[in-house]
């Protein structure tokens, strides 16, 4: 499966107000290029950082559905804000991990995940519900049973390297991306 | 006891003076409620204090830059946070405000111990308490250093950069300005 269709299967099974946080690099390009919306927060750096943003958005806003989209070299880096997520444990937290085995945008360096299995160090972190999909007819039905599931919940999502590097990036400033972001939360 | 203890400290001791516990109440007060960091023991009364408090919440953090991406989302969903860590934290952290708060305006409280200061302290922290004002100043983050005499003026200054440049304020603690609690 590629990267893209991941996000075709997934974007659609996400309400307009639920807040995303996305990690950088190809992560933002995908969904932005798919769909923008406003309660998107796009990261263009501090690698590392959308699991522990997701965090905090998760705790203040208990009663909205938050959805972390992550990559695997992003949650390498911060393998200790799993610890973090699993014990504050947002009942109403979704760490999805887009895993290419790669630092794509950086020229395809391998990462660690082809040999760590990410949802395993989750599940013995303390999330609730680990999962790994590895083709995209199973992306609908593992989504769903994980949104609807008590969390912090973690989907691994095995994909292709295979970036169309003609995606576009994301358009609006930094600054926009805060306001807009705090306008469709609240 | 209690007697002895005011005669010790003399004219200092009144109902205003700071205090690890008159801090954090005055945090709260002031609308901070989002607490999250990395301990350092300059820093251990105020942990222990947030630590009783009902109205606002501590979440230990592994790291200081996860400090700085909690915070970010607590940010963002309304709330005033406020980091705590020691400076060997800035280190860690300042890629995630060079590359995130300062760029998307994202404010928050930060409250750094000031180890090795005058080059007097353990030699891990010898070079970073020489250089953390200047690292400061050179990303472009103001900080105060918090004393008893200055503390409702810096106070006040953070709330401003915060709320109205929605800018990190730092607030640099010294040792022996709040009690060390083990």
């Amino acid at each position: 499966m590629k990267g893209t269709e991941a996000f075709q299967e997934l974007l659609p099974l996400i309400k307009d107000d639920e807040p995303v946080i996305h990690a950088n690099g190809f992560i933002c390009r995908e969904s932005f290029a798919l769909k923008d919306r406003e309660a998107n927060f796009y990261m263009i750096g501090s690698m590392g950082l959308a699991s522990s943003i997701g965090l905090g958005v998760a705790m203040c806003k208990p009663e909205k559905k938050v959805i972390i989209i992550d990559g695997d070299g992003n949650v390498l880096m911060a393998l200790g804000t799993l610890a973090m997520i699993a014990a504050e444990a947002p009942e109403n937290l979704i760490h999805v991990v887009i895993d290419n085995e790669v630092y794509e945008s950086t020229g395809s360096q391998r990462s660690l995940s082809g040999k760590v299995k990410l949802e395993e160090i989750a599940r013995s972190s303390g999330y609730k519900n680990a999962l790994k999909i590895e083709k995209k007819e199973e992306i609908k039905a593992a989504f769903v049973k994980l949104k609807e599931s008590p969390g912090p919940n973690f989907l691994l999502i095995k994909v292709a390297p295979c970036f169309d590097p003609s995606t576009g990036r994301v358009t609006h400033t930094p600054e926009e991306i805060t306001e807009r972001f705090m306008r469709a939360v609240g | 006891m209690v007697a002895s203890e005011t005669s010790k400290t003399g004219k200092g001791l009144n109902v205003s003076s700071l205090t690890s516990q008159s801090f954090i109440g005055r945090l709260i007060q002031e609308d901070y409620k989002f607490f999250t960091g990395v301990p350092c023991s300059l820093l251990s009364g105020l942990i222990y204090e947030l630590e009783d408090q009902k109205e606002a919440r501590y979440i230990p953090a592994v790291r200081e830059d996860a400090a700085v991406g909690l915070c970010t989302g607590a940010y963002l969903s309304g709330a005033m946070p406020v980091l705590l860590m020691q400076n060997s934290g800035l280190g860690y952290s300042l890629n995630a405000f060079t590359s995130l708060n300062l760029i998307y305006n994202i404010p928050m409280l930060v409250i750094m111990s000031w180890r090795g200061k005058d080059g007097k302290d353990a030699p891990e922290h010898i070079i970073m308490g020489d250089i953390d004002k200047q690292l400061l100043q050179t990303a472009g983050m103001e900080y105060s250093l918090l004393s008893e005499a200055n503390c409702d003026e810096v106070l006040k200054k953070a709330k401003k950069k915060i709320c109205e440049e929605k800018l990190p304020y730092t607030l640099i603690v010294e040792k022996g300005l709040f009690d060390e609690r083990h």
